[in-house]
């Protein structure tokens, strides 16, 4: 019994409606990640537009294809996909090939949302289930890191990798800030990393665009701005602990923030409404957790970057989190159930 | 066909689609998820379960007037556990290689729920012979899923079935396929087919039987 | 006893006495150890055998040159080839060439790898102090990455003529610049420094144990197995 267009319209309150859709939250999000997006084409050059077109590319067309006639066929237009591709776009390696890129679109649409059902029924955020599947399955090519150093046109030989194959980049590999932290003891100077001419991942190297996308974001009533902010001071705070037990050991605060791909995740992925708490209260505990599990993956775990994985737990935390911080309904007394 | 080949052939195909272990039970899961990291891994466990299987359930048959109901899940086990040591050892005298593969997944056949699972609800019921067919069609269902499992699982992760190379060098293997979550993965896109096809059959079958009722 | 009791009631709804249970699984569970201790007799010496014939591969792999071999342990403050009755927690084996000159030692070593536990063999000149071969006899690393400290030969190639004064170090593929430095496998740091790290702390075990060059235990005459084991 699907009644589309009823000629007669009955609605409840309220009848005060603020433009805010789905549609013009993902354009925000879009418009927000524009900086950023640019400053990795600035970067990395040609690279960028490939691998970001691939994952877009890959995302949609699988909403297209799993979607279909169905009337979800209506989210389609809601950028939400196209949203997903780009998220995932940025957290990749410049040199990826291309098809990786695209399996990595469809996985991310195709496990990441459409299998729970759609948009608003996912518990994992879709981009980040893209790139765990991606990491999981060509560790080598997603940790290949390129200088960002070479000029627009240059095109990174292992881009056109023909689909199921895999060249090995011998020499002119970088390491990112984070992996010559761990593995080298090498400390990467602020403003490399405040400026973005790091190597790393497209969306991952400035952290002036992100943050002030971020503020484009929270001006726009986006964002939960907790979410950020929660997940930021916590790995300040915790940081700054650690940096008073060694603080030739552990990186200082402000290297932990800038680096890797904490502000990316924190303001654009970790914000995402369907897969972070409803409640204030909740929102804090999920920003913490990210927080502290980023710190604690990064310094004693084996990999180098553990913001992904951070989010992904805190992900799975929602439902448990929502449900332990739901406000007492007024009038009702502490502990009383119904 | 005669009335009681009929009753052998039913109990036997019943395991391999109807009632597939894997694929409609969902049971067995610990071995169908451990070690279908490759094909030669998936028929030796399957094998293993097969021998297992058939035997438990042919003594159990046999015996099933002289076990009291008050034991006879401690005697089910111990039943079983004697054919697992017995496959235990005899794999490791013939394929030390796939034992070290399977490891400790070779033991843990004892606690493979399918196989209980069918003395109880079938063998402990039924004479010597629908035991064997049911027992036989079972873990060749069991057998199937595995390797369907075990080969998908190895042309992605490895580029390779049965150890030959599909693909050639520049195949760059989806690493994750071998790992657990390929496991998972796999299982779980199988899954979705195979309900989507059952599915798909059922509706076919109601568009057909309402066709006739139209007719007539 | 038991038929008395049931001759009175229908025998669905009685139960059996107790004695009977216990006989059935008594019964059940000594049939069972027959069988068992039946397979166990029988593939006993297919299993033993398959077991020396691994272990003498890869002794034989990792000491290149080697034909002949024998178990030592370490027993009253010297290694000694391991008497029959003796049965130490850890033993290496003294591998000799043709004609029972000395070669080298096998000497295994475990530790934790990235994921689990890394058992390995490893072959030791004393003459020249290096490290003459590796072989991986157990791990669980990640295949794909951490698998190559096995599967790569470039990587198990660096042991095959490795001095390991003062100590074996890992460095980055490309950046060697010593005899005693071994290249780490691109994305697979962890699982090589496991490797050397066993290797290294191995050493420090066994190395002041062993007997001075020229006074190596002697291979018996006429005998060529992995004894006792």
């Amino acid at each position: 019994m699907k009644q589309r267009d009823p000629e007669l319209l009955l609605q409840h309150a309220p009848f005060l409606r603020q433009g805010m859709t789905t549609p013009t939250a993902m354009g925000d999000v879009l418009i927000a990640l524009t900086p950023a997006t640019l400053a990795g084409l600035w970067y990395f050059g040609i690279s960028a537009v490939l691998v970001i077109g691939a994952s877009i590319a890959g995302a949609v067309l699988t909403e297209i294809a799993f979607i279909g006639t169905e009337r979800r066929g209506e989210s389609l237009l809601d950028g939400s996909g196209l949203l997903t591709g780009l998220l995932l776009g940025l957290t990749l390696p410049p040199g990826l090939p291309m098809w990786m890129a695209f399996l990595g679109g469809v996985i991310a649409l195709g496990l990441g949302k459409v299998i729970w059902g759609g948009l608003g029924n996912n518990l994992f955020n879709p981009a980040l289930v893209g790139r765990a599947f991606l990491l999981a399955t060509f560790p080598i090519a997603m940790t290949t890191w390129t200088t960002p150093d070479e000029a627009f046109w240059t095109f990174r030989a292992t881009n056109f990798d023909i689909p199921f194959t895999y060249t090995e980049v011998d020499g002119i590999t970088a390491a990112t800030p984070l992996g010559l932290m761990k593995f080298e003891q090498q400390v990467m100077p602020l403003s490399n990393l405040f400026m973005g001419s790091t190597s790393g991942s497209l969306g991952e190297t400035s952290g002036l665009l992100l943050i002030l996308g971020g503020i484009y974001l929270y001006i726009r009533r986006d964002l939960d701005w907790r979410v950020p902010v929660s997940i930021l001071l916590t790995v300040l705070v915790f940081s700054a602990t650690l940096g008073l037990f060694d603080s030739e050991r552990f990186p200082t605060p402000l290297f932990s923030v800038f680096s890797g791909g904490l502000l990316l995740g924190a303001i654009y992925m970790a914000t995402d409404p369907v897969t972070s708490p409803t409640t204030p209260t909740g929102t804090w505990i999920f920003g913490i957790g990210i927080g502290l599990l980023v710190v604690l993956i990064r310094v004693f775990g084996g990999m180098p970057e553990g913001v992904m994985y951070a989010i992904l737990l805190m992900n799975a935390a929602t439902p448990l989190i929502d449900r332990f911080t739901q406000p007492r309904v007024f009038g009702h007394m502490r502990g009383d159930n119904d | 066909m005669t009335e009681s080949e009929n009753r052998d052939y039913n109990e036997f195909i019943k395991g391999i689609w109807r009632d597939n272990p894997v694929f409609v039970q969902v049971l067995g899961m610990c071995p169908m998820l451990a070690v279908t990291n490759s094909a030669i891994n998936a028929i030796a466990m399957g094998g293993a379960t097969l021998f297992v299987l058939v035997g438990s359930s042919f003594l159990v048959a046999a015996f099933k007037k002289w076990i009291p109901k008050q034991v006879r899940i401690s005697c089910f086990i111990i039943i079983i556990a004697t054919f697992v040591t017995i496959a235990d050892y005899t794999l490791l005298a013939l394929v030390p290689v796939v034992h070290k593969e399977l490891g400790a997944f070779i033991p843990l056949i004892v606690a493979n729920c399918m196989i209980l699972g069918r003395q109880e609800a079938f063998a402990s019921k039924n004479t010597v012979r629908l035991a064997v067919m049911d027992a036989l069609g079972m873990s060749t269902g069991f057998v199937i899923a595995l390797f369907t499992l075990g080969a998908v699982r190895e042309i992605l992760g490895a580029g390779s079935l049965f150890g030959i190379d599909l693909f050639g060098a520049a195949w760059e293997p989806w690493v994750i396929m071998i790992l657990p979550p390929g496991g998972f993965l796999t299982l779980g896109l199988i899954l979705l087919v195979f309900n989507w096809m059952t599915q798909r059959k059922q509706m076919f079958m109601e568009k057909v039987a309402e066709a006739q009722r139209s007719d007539s | 006893m038991t038929e008395i009791i049931t001759s009175d009631k229908p025998a669905a709804d009685q139960d059996p006495h107790p004695a009977r249970l216990i006989v059935t699984l008594a019964l059940a569970g000594l049939i069972s150890g027959v069988a068992i201790v039946g397979i166990f007799e029988a593939t006993f010496t297919t299993i033993a055998e398959n077991k020396a014939r691994e272990l003498r591969a890869a002794v034989f792999k990792v000491l290149p040159g080697v034909s002949q071999m024998q178990k030592l342990a370490y027993l009253d403050g010297q290694v000694v080839p391991l008497p029959p009755d003796a049965s130490p927690e850890k033993t290496i084996y003294a591998g000799y060439g043709e004609g029972g000159k000395f070669i080298g030692y096998a000497i295994p070593g475990e530790g934790p790898g990235f994921q689990d536990t890394i058992k390995l063999l490893y072959g030791y000149k004393p003459a020249d102090r290096k490290v003459v071969g590796m072989e991986i006899l157990e791990s669980r690393e990640t295949p794909g990455l951490g698998d190559k400290i096995y599967k790569d030969a470039v990587f198990v190639g660096n042991f095959a003529d490795l001095p390991i004064d003062p100590v074996i170090e890992v460095v980055k593929k490309g950046r060697r610049d010593s005899d005693n430095q071994v290249d780490a496998i691109t994305g697979a740091t962890i699982s090589s420094r496991a490797v050397v790290r066993i290797i290294n702390e191995t050493n420090v075990i066994w190395l002041d144990k062993l007997p001075a060059t020229g006074s190596e235990p002697v291979m018996p005459a006429g005998s060529d197995e992995v004894a006792h084991d």
